[in-house]
């Protein structure tokens, strides 16, 4: 058993330490937001946050998250005043939707460390997630009003 | 089943013979009846009191019930069919409880006569169907508010899902039981389009705020208590059959409860996929691994050039090619090679499966869910009817989950059939994926036009090679004459052909053990680029602007004309560029719509292709979900941009070489272009879909453009590797 902290709960996970963290989020605490997309950190489906910074959790190991702060999609969605969800949802961003918990979870960290990124900020930030619909233009347009709307505090509009 | 749903499933039977009248039949599966049809499934269980037909139902509670016959997997028919539902119900469209359907016969396609979400369809195909059921239901509710407020139904008028007359008011929920209650009305008038509030003018996706907050469920989400998660070890050769297996080691690993062997491979059932993939890793097994073992991509390009200069079956001919070729002021040849390519939707192929005793259970994200339920029966001993197959959200389809072999969902059932087990989620993992064949097969086009005085094509020589997609499926009945014309599309009805008297078009469908399959857009992947790379040269042979000999060659062809010249005017044809950018333009019809593009690109410092922009129009007919149209094409046009410069699969000793996105590489963020620029053409021809035809045109764009900025032809795919050999072996000097 180990102990896991996800989105400021304590779990109790039965987990080998070799499992990674993402097996232990969807299989063993059963939070399925966190998607598996390749297993070896190239895809960016299962992207969370430890202790702030945005890891691929399919390869992470349960042992190095133990005692930090886990945050997945689930987590970040309680907060209303998410402006990246917001500005998903005012550009109608996701088409399958299946990789962007993973997008929403690496933008929210490029936004708190460059409230104002550049369209190459926004490109290097987020070259680690993949999305086969292709909705990438509209993830930059997403991130740029999430952005705004962040500095104005209101809709960006 | 409660007495009400009876009644409505009486009302259904006799609603269904009006919605089933007068429909566009354009394509039809040959033996479509005999598959996937299985009738006496229940159909929504929603208890509802007002079930007017398969497609809509409303409860006592005033919930608004859509049930889609087509699966979502990112094209945004969740939000587009209960568009046509609520403009013709009079209901706030966002308001509605969208769900989809289960494998039964009322979802059958109204043109394909399957249960099929392919072929960019969904919309035009259902756009009668789905409106009739929110008018026919909006005709009953008037009918028993009518009878409720003592009125005539004339004097009532529905918004915002109340019937009002006068001062009287009702809800629909209100009226739910007594419209349920009521016999089917005849054919019942659809809305004049001026009145329409939601269809061509838009609505925001209803399935956002879902795929935002992790809520939304996918194959991959489903859980159920005592579920065990399989993962498959398959045979590393297409076609190779286990010898023997060595299990001890992995059943020795903490989690996994069992191994077993099934036709394709052998299975580990453990409590979880980290457990079972450990245990899969630890098999040893050995194989008998067959002819597959022989196939090597290399070669069998090699033997696919030599194949090409021997004509094939016939596909299309007119006139003596031969004789006008001979009398030809100048020919062009060329040959344009493309490669295998896996689909690789983000979520990785999975289904889970329970078996009751003869009832058994699927949840899983696909495009084909009674050809799925005939094949789980099949392997369980089972009648179809017995099979429920649940589709919940695809994480991308793009045609790997419409699947003639049932091949996933078969191996589940293979699975479960073989454990003995209640309840299993057979989980493929990338590589799984990456190298479980279903491909795009490899093709070759070998094309010869003759030029006259003008530069204008008089004679047209063009074999084309590649495997074909239909042979060995339910679909081979399509094949005509020894033609699957899933090969040929795009070349054979290329309005290009009109314009040439004297033609021929063959084709090559040699076999081999690699499974094929439809790739987002079919053979218009390859014939797109094909041809209106070809066209592209001989503009250059007739030293010709390459949009003014379009047009020329396009004259009689107003849409795709319309599609070139908005395309061309919005991207600045013409008009300078910055210094290093250059521009390439393309145009194809393909699924019923009219698509043009035009590539702005410049080189990289090692020679690869940097696409800046891309500036696309289309003629759909009616855009139903404007934004939505714009999001497919510009998805289409990464997709499509993934394949041109990066998609490659290939094979050695009948292993294939890629696993995951490290080497089969896919297009990041950075490798699309920062621009990409929609516009609709304002038509009212006949409508066409949106999902794949964004897709054709982007690699000739980018190849065209490629010339423009070398002088050198792209001829092979993907062009990021081709850039680096194309002196080598690809350039055909013009004669």
């Amino acid at each position: 058993m180990v102990k896991l902290k996800i989105n400021q709960k304590e779990y109790s996970v039965d987990a080998s330490p070799d499992m990674p963290l993402l097996w232990a989020i969807r299989d063993v605490v059963g939070l399925t937001g966190t998607k598996f997309g390749c297993g070896m950190a190239q895809c960016g489906a299962c992207t969370v946050h430890l202790d702030g910074e945005a890891v691929r959790s399919c390869v992470t190991l349960v042992s190095r998250a133990v005692g930090k702060e886990i945050v997945t999609i689930e987590g970040l969605s309680a907060n209303p005043d998410n402006y990246l969800q917001k500005a998903w949802i005012e550009l109608d961003v996701p088409q399958c939707g299946y990789c962007q918990s993973g997008q929403i979870m690496s933008a929210a960290v490029l936004l708190k460390e460059n409230p104002d990124p550049t369209d190459e900020d926004i490109d290097s930030a987020m070259s680690g997630n993949i999305c086969r619909c292709g909705t990438y233009p509209r993830i930059r347009k997403a991130i740029h009003l999430a952005a705004k709307m962040q500095r104005e505090g209101g809709s960006g509009k | 089943m409660s007495t009400t749903t009876n009644v409505s499933r009486r009302n259904f039977l006799k609603t269904g013979a009006v919605l089933s009248s007068g429909l566009l039949i354009s394509f039809t599966v040959p033996g479509a009846k005999k598959l996937g049809a299985a009738t006496s499934m229940v159909g929504p269980q929603s208890g509802a009191a007002f079930a007017p037909n398969a497609y809509l139902h409303i409860t006592a509670d005033n919930e608004v019930l859509v049930y889609l016959a087509h699966a979502e997997m990112g094209q945004g028919i969740w939000t587009t069919l209960s568009m046509m539902i609520a403009d013709e119900l009079d209901v706030d469209v966002n308001k509605m409880t969208v769900q989809h359907g289960d494998a039964w016969k009322p979802y059958q396609h109204t043109a394909f006569g399957i249960q099929i979400t392919g072929g960019s369809s969904t919309t035009w195909s259902e756009f009668d169907r789905y409106r009739k059921a929110g008018a026919t239901a909006r005709a009953l509710l008037v009918q028993a508010a009518a009878q409720k407020f003592g009125v005539s139904p004339s004097e009532c008028k529905t918004e915002n899902g109340m019937v009002t007359a006068g001062d009287k008011s009702a809800t629909y929920g209100e009226l739910a039981t007594a419209a349920g209650a009521l016999p089917a009305p005849g054919e019942v008038p659809l809305k004049d389009p001026k009145d329409w509030k939601y269809i061509g003018k838009g609505v925001k996706r209803l399935d956002t705020p879902a795929k935002i907050n992790g809520t939304a469920k996918f194959g991959m989400d489903m859980q159920f208590p005592g579920m065990l998660t399989a993962v498959v070890l398959h045979a590393p050769v297409f076609g190779a059959k286990v010898k023997t297996v060595d299990a001890a080691k992995a059943k020795s690993i903490p989690g996994v409860k069992q191994v077993v062997q099934i036709p394709g491979g052998v299975a580990v059932l453990a409590d979880n996929y980290w457990a079972a993939k450990k245990g899969r890793a630890a098999l040893k097994v050995d194989w008998d691994l067959g002819s597959g073992v022989k196939v090597d991509s290399a070669a069998m390009l090699a033997q696919y050039k030599q194949l090409a200069k021997t004509p094939g079956t016939p596909a299309g001919k007119e006139g003596n090619v031969d004789s006008a070729m001979s009398k030809a002021v100048k020919t062009v040849e060329a040959e344009y090679v493309f490669p295998y390519l896996a689909h690789a939707p983000m979520e990785p192929l999975n289904v889970t499966i329970q078996l009751k005793g003869n009832q058994c259970e699927i949840w899983t994200g696909t495009q084909m869910p009674g050809i799925d339920q005939e094949a789980a029966a099949k392997v369980l001993g089972l009648k179809p009817e017995q099979v429920r197959v649940n589709t919940v959200f695809l994480g991308g389809g793009f045609g790997r989950r419409a699947t003639p072999a049932s091949d996933f969902v078969k191996e589940a059932a293979e699975i479960i059939k073989a454990s003995g087990k209640p309840l299993v989620k057979m989980v493929w993992s990338r590589e799984d994926d990456v190298k479980g064949g279903f491909y795009r097969p490899m093709f070759l086009h070998k094309i010869t036009a003759g030029l006259n005085a003008e530069g204008m094509p008089v004679a047209w020589k063009h074999t084309i090679v590649g495997q074909s997609i239909m042979e060995g499926t339910f679909f081979a009945g399509m094949i005509k004459d020894g033609i699957d014309g899933a090969s040929v599309e795009g070349v054979v009805d290329s309005p290009y052909m009109g314009a040439i008297p004297d033609r021929l078009i063959t084709l090559h469908s040699p076999k081999n053990e690699v499974p094929v399959l439809w790739w987002r857009s079919v053979g218009h992947t390859h014939t797109a680029m094909a041809m209106e790379g070809m066209i592209d040269e001989l503009a250059q042979a007739a030293g010709k602007d390459q949009l003014a000999y379009r047009q020329e060659l396009l004259k009689s062809h107003p849409r795709h004309l319309a599609a070139l010249n908005l395309a061309a005017e919005k991207a600045g044809w013409g008009k300078p560029l910055p210094e290093g950018r250059f521009r390439g333009i393309a145009v194809h019809e393909s699924f019923l719509s009219y698509v043009a593009q035009v590539a702005e690109i410049s080189l990289n410092s090692d020679g690869t292709i940097k696409v800046h922009r891309v500036v696309s129009a289309i003629d759909c007919g009616l855009a139903v979900n404007p934004d939505g149209v714009k999001a497919q094409i510009e998805s289409g046009i990464n997709y499509g941009l993934s394949a041109a410069l990066l998609g490659e699969i290939s094979l050695e000793k009948g292993r294939v070489k890629q696993g995951n996105f490290n080497d089969y590489v896919v297009a990041r963020m950075f490798d699309t272009p920062a621009e990409i620029e929609v516009y609709i053409v304002k038509s009212d021809g006949k409508m066409g879909g949106v999902g794949e035809p964004g897709v054709p045109p982007v690699a000739p764009a980018i190849a065209n453009a490629y010339f423009n900025a070398t002088g050198r032809r792209l001829r092979q795919l993907p062009f990021n590797k081709a850039v680096h050999s194309i002196e080598a072996d690809m350039h055909i000097p013009h004669t």
